[in-house]
């Protein structure tokens, strides 16, 4: 396909731009294959490039022969573009709309972009899990890296390489992985130092309403556990919703079958209910009346805060069993994609060091959500503009940057990076010139060749 | 002394307010004629000033003995729990007589004592003068001057003596306006904006009624229009709701009548009154004290007070009054009903953001003796400092603060003084330890003989301003600009650290504020060590005259060097309670620390307790 079937109107002459807080802006719109671009063609003025993936939502108007587009971004802007001529309105319109939902993978901007700057690292081999390993291997040797995922074959969210209990061999690995929604079976996701303790994380066990059991996942999570020491299991959903879970073939461990651990039940809500959330509190922030009332009310209303609160909470409790306790834990929701990588994560910023540098941070998500397959292609594919509403679109990632942020606020002297580091990362996972949060998981990304594009971390 | 019945009780326990495990400390219980004090077993004060108590009530009994809650006034809450009764029911009627004093005189300030001598009692009252602020205003000049008509306080009792007044208004005029406007507070200068040219007035609402005129009025208000070469019209601002006023004139009272006035714009600004704002503030104490609070029954909670509205409503009247005076070079005259609370507030906050003078420490202090203290903000009324009418209580002045407290917010870099400062002056505007706060006009004061019975806060405050500085100030444009804050709803936030500056507990939290100023203390003493080694290198060529420095010179000084040894980097400790230093980073010691509690509560019982429930509720608020 070439993108220049669907630019119908390549250039526009006299058209205003109006952005909140900056001066209106006539100049030149042109459209290109992936941007959108305003040049007032004098020396001084900026210009507008915009990402057409980062469109969110386009409204159009017409008042006589003008038209106007309003465009809402992924990244919460909202521009104006007063565009004379109905027609020449009408095209970009549709070019805009057709550009931003384009679906392949391929066509993205990140597989055209080539950079002015150079490039000095690899970013795509910066955070290799073999090295990862190595920060731990000199501590421990109860552990070892697994390659039994090499063609993705046992879990096709998980990446090649994998860290599991040393006592646990390939073939029982590839039992657990029967056991466990979607292939995920139980792997490290986090080594504590301090007193040898781990978080792990999987998908939920496939026990169904028989209560089937497996005894290599039973072994694999115990090889994890001192002798007379209990565990912890964090089930992110509440009791019921575990419960219901059963009848499609889910689940949650039973006492009986796993009496060392001792199962903990929060509520971290996901899907369409993060993505309505979102929504209220976007419309919120864009609330124009300025009424102290209206803002508290439809801020409450949003329940956002309520969202922070309860993955803080959850990644606070399973700090502390791990710390405090010196407990091992096994955390997972349903598919061990999404509310189990924010408490995992979020545990690690609490407890390790490390994670607080831009460096470790970089890591933490490499390892953590990116080759832990959270899908960020279907969760960031629209923002909180979006009528569409589907079930997969959600802001899981945004949600953690935002607890990130809630800590550095209560610990500011603690990290080496500050709030811009968190919205850039947000503005790239929705929309970027980079490949890293492109696709849904490794295999998706290894498939699609990605290693041709440029890595944002580089 | 006679309230005192009982002046020790032994194990008393006192009870974490937001601890869901009901956990508590035991200690002992100490009943002073100024103070209560409670000394745990760590050996850990809690000192108490009966001044500050606003309610003592005594609970049911229970199996472990009487619980006494105490709600003191700068948002202090503690819960005892005393084994019997009789004591409990001996400190509760105590307390009761020596937190509400009839007479002026038992107020703490009469008998507190810092061993200064009378020269230094007065140069402390004498720190502070307002004559120099108006001459640092320009004033007098061809427009404005001192007027003699309230030298003995015969026109307005709860005016200072010396006022402002439009050099072309004559002693019948102010006189005439005097008797139509309410107390006989007629339109004085607040405030001279030099290079505009332009005043900030103040005075009461007019004695209008339905119909009545005061030619008098009319031509002071005229002679204010004047006084102000660059504008031909001026603002008055009535900074009650439209509907408030209306219902005055029934009364006699009202508001102006832009026919009866040439060139006046006027306008309301909407804030709510003295009733209004008492019953906000309980609101939202009460949402505060709620054990176990969820982040939606928070903001829910926050809404229904109508508190941030409130602060929202007097930030928004100062904008406007401030935007008057820059942008459309007019003076502006301030009302309310009597003109010494909500004018005060407007007033005082609208010279705040034109004037970077009261942005420092000294200025701010000139500021409320100003426009507070002198106009005759009635602080022992407001404040309850005697056993008064508890509908005269309101948090006007607390107000005041909570909006400075924004703005410092929103500009970290234009002010000298830090949150502490506001704290600090909050808690002696009822702590009644200091003459200056005391009565409710200059007329009152000077009656009381504050200035020789008792002490002024300010010289206590100035001494103390290391604690009050604020690393970021200065150094830059803002410093020196007029502000213009932005008042779009989600700049108005929780301001955590008034209302639960006791509950330290409630969360730690790292200070970057301490870091900095540690930070450049270290700096100091470095630039003192390098001045040291220079005069001692110095030294050392005059006496070696080869002039060459010895090894051994420069190995035996840096070891010394104090700021390496102290690390501020915090980096390498992990954010959960394993680490003391993180921990008392506020400067609370661990056993006061929540972290610490969790892992009490941790072991004990379900670890699905354990939240950090209040920590994020109320981080982002």
């Amino acid at each position: 396909m070439e993108f220049a079937e669907l630019i119908k109107t390549p250039r526009v002459d006299n058209v205003v731009l109006h952005r909140p807080f900056y001066p209106a802006v006539e100049g030149t719109l042109c459209l290109t294959g992936h941007h959108l671009i305003l040049s007032s063609r004098q020396d001084n003025t900026e210009e507008l490039w915009l990402l057409h993936s980062n469109i969110d939502a386009i409204d159009k108007r017409f008042v006589g022969p003008l038209g106007t587009i309003i465009i809402k971004c992924k990244d919460f802007r909202i521009i104006q573009l007063d565009i004379p001529g109905m027609e020449e309105c009408l095209n970009i319109a549709s070019s805009i709309e057709a550009l931003s939902t384009l679906d392949s993978i391929t066509l993205m901007y990140p597989f055209f972009y080539r950079p002015m700057f150079e490039v000095i690292e690899d970013g795509w081999h910066s955070f290799l899990p073999e090295q990862e390993f190595e920060l731990y291997s000199s501590a421990t040797s109860e552990w070892r890296l697994s390659y039994v995922n090499k063609e993705f074959a046992v879990c096709p969210s998980y990446p090649p390489i994998v860290i599991v209990p040393k006592a646990m061999d390939d073939e029982a690995l590839r039992k657990v992985a029967t056991f466990r929604h979607g292939g995920r079976f139980p792997v490290l996701s986090y080594y504590h130092k301090k007193n040898g303790m781990v978080i792990m994380r999987s998908g939920q066990p496939l026990t169904g309403t028989n209560g089937r059991r497996c005894k290599e996942d039973e072994k694999l999570i115990n090889a994890t556990l001192r002798a007379g020491k209990r565990g912890y299991i964090i089930d992110t959903r509440p009791l019921n919703v575990a419960q219901q879970a059963r009848a499609k073939g889910g689940g949650f461990e039973q006492e009986a079958h796993y009496p060392q651990w001792r199962r903990i039940h929060k509520s971290i809500e996901r899907y369409h209910i993060l993505q309505e959330s979102l929504i209220k509190l976007v419309e919120a922030c864009n609330d124009q009346t300025h009424n102290m009332d209206r803002w508290l009310s439809r801020l409450e209303a949003s329940n956002w805060l309520t969202h922070i609160k309860e993955i803080l909470t959850t990644a606070c409790l399973a700090a502390q069993c791990l710390d405090r306790e010196g407990a091992s834990i096994l955390i997972h929701g349903t598919e061990g994609t999404d509310s189990t990588l924010q408490v995992t994560s979020l545990a690690q910023i609490i407890l390790e060091p490390r994670s607080r540098t831009i460096r470790g941070f970089e890591a933490l998500i490499e390892r953590e959500w990116l080759q832990a397959g959270h899908p960020f292609q279907q969760r960031c594919a629209q923002s909180a503009y979006c009528n569409s509403k589907q079930k997969w679109e959600s802001p899981v990632f945004l949600l953690f940057l935002d607890c990130v942020w809630q800590i550095l606020r209560q610990f500011p002297c603690s990290f080496e990076f500050n709030e811009n580091l968190l919205i850039m990362l947000f503005e790239h996972a929705y929309a970027s010139q980079f490949g890293t949060f492109l696709g849904n998981n490794e295999s998706e990304r290894y498939f699609s060749a990605l290693e041709q594009i440029l890595q944002v971390f580089g | 002394m006679e309230h005192i019945r009982t002046t020790k009780v032994e194990q008393v326990k006192l009870l974490d307010r937001f601890s869901t495990s009901n956990k508590s400390l035991t200690g002992t219980l100490y009943l002073t004629a100024t103070h209560l004090l409670f000394i745990d077993s760590h050996q850990k004060e809690t000192w108490i000033l009966h001044h500050h108590i606003a309610s003592v009530e005594k609970l049911a009994l229970t199996t472990s003995g009487c619980p006494l809650v105490i709600q003191c006034k700068n948002f202090r809450i503690v819960h005892f729990i005393v084994p019997r009764e009789r004591d409990c029911h001996d400190i509760y009627n105590s307390l009761l007589q020596l937190s509400k004093q009839a007479k002026y005189e038992d107020l703490y300030a009469f008998s507190y004592n810092p061993k200064q001598n009378d020269s230094e009692r007065l140069r402390g009252w004498q720190l502070v003068d307002l004559a120099e602020e108006y001459k640092r205003m320009g004033l007098p000049n061809s427009n404005w001057q001192l007027s003699d008509a309230n030298r003995d306080y015969k026109i307005c009792e709860t005016y200072p003596r010396e006022l402002y007044v439009p050099r072309i208004a004559s002693k019948p005029t102010i006189v005439g306006s005097s008797k139509f406007r309410s107390k006989g507070r007629f339109p004085v200068l607040s405030y001279y904006h030099q290079s505009k040219e332009a005043a900030i007035c103040r005075c009461s609402q007019p004695l209008s009624g339905f119909s009545a005129r005061c030619l008098e009025d009319e031509h002071l208000l005229q002679a204010i229009s004047k006084a102000n070469p660059a504008n031909r019209y001026m603002y008055v601002m009535d900074t009650r709701p439209r509907l408030n006023a209306m219902a005055n004139r029934a009364a006699g009272k009202g508001y102006e009548n832009e026919d009866n006035y040439s060139n006046i714009r006027f306008q309301f600004v909407g804030i709510e009154n003295i009733h209004v704002m008492r019953s906000s503030l309980q609101k939202l104490l009460e949402v505060n004290g709620t054990k176990g609070l969820s982040v939606s029954d928070f903001y829910s909670g926050l809404e229904n007070t109508g508190w941030l509205r409130h602060i929202k409503a007097v930030t928004d009247a100062a904008v406007f009054l401030a935007k008057a005076i820059m942008v459309e070079n007019a003076s502006v005259l301030v009302h309310c009903s009597d003109g010494w609370d909500r004018t005060s507030q407007v007033c005082s906050l609208g010279s705040l953001l034109l004037d970077p003078y009261y942005r420092t420490i000294r200025g701010f202090m000139v500021l409320i003796e100003k426009d507070w203290i002198s106009f005759g903000h009635k602080y022992s009324e407001r404040c309850g400092h005697l056993d008064g009418d508890p509908k005269e209580v309101s948090p006007v002045f607390t107000q005041f603060l909570e909006c400075v407290w924004h703005l410092t917010e929103q500009f970290p870099q234009a002010f000298e003084f830090n949150e502490a400062f506001l704290l600090q002056i909050h808690e002696h505007v009822h702590s009644c330890q200091f003459g200056n706060f005391i009565g409710n006009c200059q007329k009152e004061r000077e009656e009381l003989k504050l200035k020789e019975k008792t002490y002024s806060l300010w010289p206590f405050l100035l001494d103390d301003q290391k604690k009050y500085f604020n690393p970021l100030y200065g150094s830059t444009s803002q410093k020196l600009a007029v502000l213009e804050p932005n008042t779009v709803s989600f700049n108005f936030k929780f301001w955590r650290n008034m209302y639960h500056q006791f509950d330290r507990t409630l969360h730690p939290r790292q200070s970057v504020f301490n870091i900095i100023r540690n930070m450049n203390e270290q700096n100091k003493q470095l630039q003192k060590d390098v001045k040291d080694l220079e005069s001692q290198i110095k030294q050392r060529k005059n006496k070696q005259t080869d002039g060459v420095l010895t090894k051994e010179l420069l190995n035996s000084v840096r070891p010394e060097s104090p700021a390496l040894k102290t690390s501020l980097c915090l980096k390498e400790q992990t954010l959960l309670p394993v680490n003391d230093a993180l921990r008392s980073i506020e400067g609370g010691n661990p056993a006061d620390n929540r972290y610490s509690e969790y892992a009490d509560e941790f072991s004990k019982s379900e670890p699905a307790v354990v939240s950090s429930e209040y920590g994020v509720a109320r981080m982002t608020c």
